[in-house]
């Protein structure tokens, strides 16, 4: 019988995180290593599936004798580093990040933006009405999708999903530069005329809402979504014999939208269309 | 509006409601009626209370393990026969055959994550890019870690488009194929000759029944450039860890089994089975095949993958249930078609399965069912099957409205667990197969599946040490897991690597396969292979995927190659006759530069506007009762210019 190969051990890495001795293992981030010791670091783009992007800048951290300040999703932990995370330099840095996020996209479906917004002091409202970056309606070119880029803040999380990632589709892509730059499909076109395959593994990176599900789109529009009341179980697809985990997301016994555990060993959060979308066959009830 | 668009059909398939509360008819003639679950039950136990020594029970592989488990001990206690199977029989049948004849154990030998972590992959029959998408996605992973992926498939899949090389194999040579990249490899001296030494049997067999199969004869008969297979049998041996894929392009065909043992011959041959990141997997196409045939909900196997012939297991089973087990096999659902045909099987229970429109030759799998004296369908919906039915049981959806477990491809345990409420009166199956059981004389009672679970625990070795909170706490267990302590690897048979033959155990025999062609011969009246397939966004015969709006739908279609179209002067979108040995139907024209000239494709997604199987053959895999789904001799003929319109 060969041996299971497990790869070079990890050594840990020792540095000083808040003044206090933090130990990880070699190659973990500094976040890792916040979230390890509690500590709550705001990020966006970050992504638990995903190699990191630092595209939003929300989690940054003073790393002494560096002249800048360092993203923490990203900047890995090297032994005797002195990190500190929440200096005056820090703080301010977030908040002038969360002003201008905040003022040129809608982050009203970001979940725990508010709650940063307020912790920091930030005040999006002083660049005025104006500063929004794109101000269009939203797309909705199919049954299962939403496009609303008037909440994207271009984190390429979704791009990196469907590329190399993940799907490989590679559907999805950045168009434009500078002020222009923005995520598209193939010629900016309509989702149906894309190499989308509806994976909705987009959506499910999407930090902000500007990728949502028709079903969710629908319901918001109408005032009837409302996370309170929703269930979350997490079940087996029924289709083929895969094995993908569901986390299917229950209102009033409706399914209402279906993703997927990102710690799980078969799908790590992906899903196909038959999976995220193809449940509707259960509620045909009458 | 863009050509793509201009060419998508919009068609709305069949949506299905479901059923709610049971029905019955009072003649054959009649309607359905509603009625309450007392007189449904009542005479669905007289309905198969009359028919003991000629039933049969169809279980469910997209049903739980639990509700499979209950549903064979049904058959086997309170009917008392062997005569349970499932759909398995129409898919991978061939894989646990082929799989158990080898190693004695008919589940995929790796699991996902050793895909990432292999050299060399071979996608043999499968376009799991469509098929097995998120599976695919560990290929992917393996393939951006430097893997190397080789795909044989007649058809230029979007699967193939991620290969190093595409082996475009015509339809039903893969047994040459595989006996040639054989024979190259025993000549190039790259076989494991310590591994063939150590671990198997029947290589001077093996190595006489290739032998006559050079790279230019099976380059001849495969259609498959020589350097190409010369390519892939060096590939093949030469990797460090090798991981050899396939699905239904193996083993739809009426000699699946040995196609089975042809691909498994490669693995004995370089010993890529039994490390970690070389193995064998078999994709499963439906969301509990593995887990079904786990159960016993097969006429060989009692729960646990257990010999029904060996007297020790069933003695194990006698005393757990206080019954007798007859010391024989039961029908495959094959048979059991072929049984309805003699007279000799005059109930079936069908559960979950819609094998009106799944069995190949469908018109015939009708009219079989027909000749019954009672048939009960369970299931969610009023499907084709259920339309014939004399009593109709509604159950709730297995994985959104049951607790359970599920079986994935890499022998994973699951659990699923019920998120929403049922409609109407509809009862989990456990719940019904129980009623009907205290109606037939045996008082069963389970608290909930977790009792069902605990109950075949202790009986299947494989799968004693899988309590639910094991399962909870590792996302699933891969059997067998003999231990409710300690964890067994991913892998299977690394038993074949022991240096102690006391620890190895049986070796595993080479198959000794001949080549056999399809059945149903392409000539001048049927010039065209049709081979059948998945599509990505639907499923099966569409009752539970025509419910959402997808928008890749297109309907079904025959797709043929640029060639072809242009020679039958056909276009995207026109419709055709579609003309086989056993049936004839219209459906439009789509062009899919993926086929080649002779071959088409089509899917059984959407059998209510073109019913695919009415084309299909019913020629069987003898060893395990799959029919050739794969191909079909057709033809092809322009409605406007010739043939009449309707048969």
């Amino acid at each position: 019988m060969t041996a299971i190969p497990l790869g070079v051990p990890r050594r840990l890495v020792e540095f000083t995180l808040d003044g206090q001795e933090a130990r990880v293992p070699e190659g973990s981030t500094i976040l890792d290593a916040c979230r390890a010791a509690g500590k709550d670091v705001p990020t966006l783009c970050q992504g638990d599936t995903l190699t990191p992007k630092n595209a939003c800048r929300v989690c940054v951290v003073e790393v002494e004798g560096a002249r800048t300040l360092a993203p923490a999703c990203s900047r890995r932990a090297e032994q005797g580093m002195v990190v500190r995370t929440d200096t005056e330099r820090a703080r301010h840095s977030r908040k002038v990040v969360l002003e201008l996020l905040a003022s040129s996209v809608d982050l009203s479906t970001t979940p725990s933006v508010a709650q940063w917004i307020k912790e920091y002091e930030a005040k999006p409202d002083r660049f005025g009405p104006d500063a929004a970056r794109v101000d269009e309606e939203p797309r909705v070119d199919n049954d299962l999708y939403v496009r609303d880029y008037g909440k994207c803040i271009l984190c390429y999380k979704c791009v990196d999903a469907c590329g190399d990632q993940w799907q490989n589709s590679f559907a999805i892509s950045v168009s434009g530069r500078g002020f222009d730059a923005r995520i598209a499909v193939e010629h900016d076109g309509p989702l149906t005329d894309s190499a989308c395959v509806y994976c909705g593994n987009c959506i499910e990176v999407c930090p902000t809402g500007a990728l949502s599900f028709k079903s969710e789109f629908d319901m918001r529009a109408a005032g009837t979504w409302d996370e309170e009341r929703q269930t979350a179980t997490t079940t087996v697809c029924a289709y083929c014999g895969v094995g993908c985990n569901l986390t299917l997301h229950v209102q009033d016994n409706e399914i209402v939208k279906v993703t997927s555990p990102h710690d799980n060993p078969v799908t790590h959060g992906n899903l196909c269309i038959k999976g995220r979308f193809g449940y509707q066959h259960v509620q045909n009830r009458d | 509006m863009s050509q793509r668009q201009r060419n998508r059909r919009d068609r709305n398939p069949k949506t299905y409601t479901r059923l709610t509360h049971p029905l019955v008819r009072d003649s054959r003639d009649a309607p359905f009626r509603p009625a309450t679950w007392d007189e449904a039950l009542d005479r669905t136990a007289r309905g198969l209370a009359a028919a003991r020594g000629a039933f049969g029970l169809f279980s469910c592989a997209r049903a739980t393990n639990e509700m499979n488990y209950v549903a064979q001990k049904f058959a086997r206690v309170v009917m008392g026969t062997h005569n349970v199977d499932s759909c398995n029989r129409t898919c991978h049948a061939p894989s646990v055959a082929g799989l158990s004849a080898a190693f004695g154990s008919g589940g995929g030998t790796s699991s996902y994550e050793e895909v990432e972590h292999t050299d060399l992959i071979v996608m043999w029959g499968s376009n799991a890019r469509f098929a097995h998408p998120i599976f695919f996605q560990h290929v992917l992973k393996g393939i951006r870690a430097g893997a190397r992926m080789y795909a044989v498939d007649p058809r230029r899949t979007s699967t193939a488009e991620w290969a190093e090389s595409w082996l475009g194999l015509n339809v039903g040579t893969d047994i040459p194929l595989a006996h040639a990249i054989g024979r190259e490899i025993i000549h190039a001296g790259l076989a494991n000759e310590a591994f063939i030494e150590r671990a198997t049997t029947g290589y001077a067999e093996y190595r006489a029944l290739v032998e006559p199969w050079t790279l230019s004869l099976a380059e001849k008969v495969t259609g498959v450039p020589a350097a190409a297979i010369r390519d892939l049998a060096h590939a093949y041996a030469r990797a460090e860890r090798a991981q050899l894929c396939w699905t239904l392009g193996i083993t739809e065909h009426h000699n699946g089994t040995d196609n089975v043992r042809a691909l498994i011959n490669l693995s004995l041959l370089t010993g890529h089975v039994g490390r970690y990141g070389s193995g064998l997997q078999p994709l499963r196409g439906q969301n509990n095949v593995q887990g079904g045939g786990d159960m016993g909900a097969i006429p060989n196997r009692l729960p646990g993958f257990q010999d029904v012939l060996d007297p020790e297991v069933r003695l194990k089973f006698e005393s757990a249930w206080d019954t007798v087990i007859q010391p024989h096999h039961g029908l495959t659902l094959t048979e059991m078609f072929e049984a309805m045909e003699e007279g000799s099987l005059r109930a079936v229970y069908c559960i979950g399965e819609n094998p009106a429109q799944s069995e190949a030759d469908s018109e015939q799998a009708i009219r079989r069912l027909r000749t019954l004296d009672f048939l009960v369908v369970q299931d969610i919906f009023l499907t084709k099957t259920a339309e014939l039915a004399d009593v109709v049981l509604p159950a709730t959806a297995g994985w959104a409205e049951t607790d359970g477990t599920t079986t994935n491809s890499e022998r994973r345990v699951q659990r699923v667990r019920r998120a929403v409420t049922p409609p109407g009166t509809a009862r989990e199956d456990i719940d019904i197969l129980c009623d009907l059981a205290t109606r037939l004389g045996h008082e069963w009672k389970y608290a909930d599946a977790e009792a069902v679970w605990n109950e075949l625990r202790s009986l299947s070795p494989d799968h004693n040490g899988m309590t639910y909170a094991r399962l909870e706490e590792h996302q699933g267990i891969q059997w067998p897991c003999p231990s409710t302590v300690a964890l067994e690897p991913t892998y299977l048979h690394g038993r074949l690597w022991e240096p102690d033959p006391a620890l190895r155990g049986l070796p595993a025999p080479f198959g000794i396969v001949a080549h056999d062609p399809p059945v149903d011969l392409t000539d001048e009246e049927y010039p065209i292979r049709l081979t059948t397939g998945r599509r990505l966004d639907s499923y099966n015969t569409g009752v539970q995927t025509g419910g959402y709006a997808s928008p890749l739908r297109r309907g079904e279609s025959v797709e043929l190659c640029p060639e072809d179209a242009e020679r039958y002067g056909v276009v995207v979108g026109e419709e055709v006759r579609v003309t086989s040995r056993r049936g004839s139907l219209l459906a439009p024209v789509w062009v899919d530069t993926a086929l080649r000239p002779g071959l088409a494709f089509m899917s059984f997604h959407f059998p209510d506007e073109v019913d695919t199987n009415q084309l299909t053959i019913e020629a069987n895999c003898p060893i395990a009762g799959t029919a050739e789904f794969k191909a079909s001799a057709i033809r092809i003929e322009k409605v406007s210019t010739g043939g009449p319109a309707l048969r």
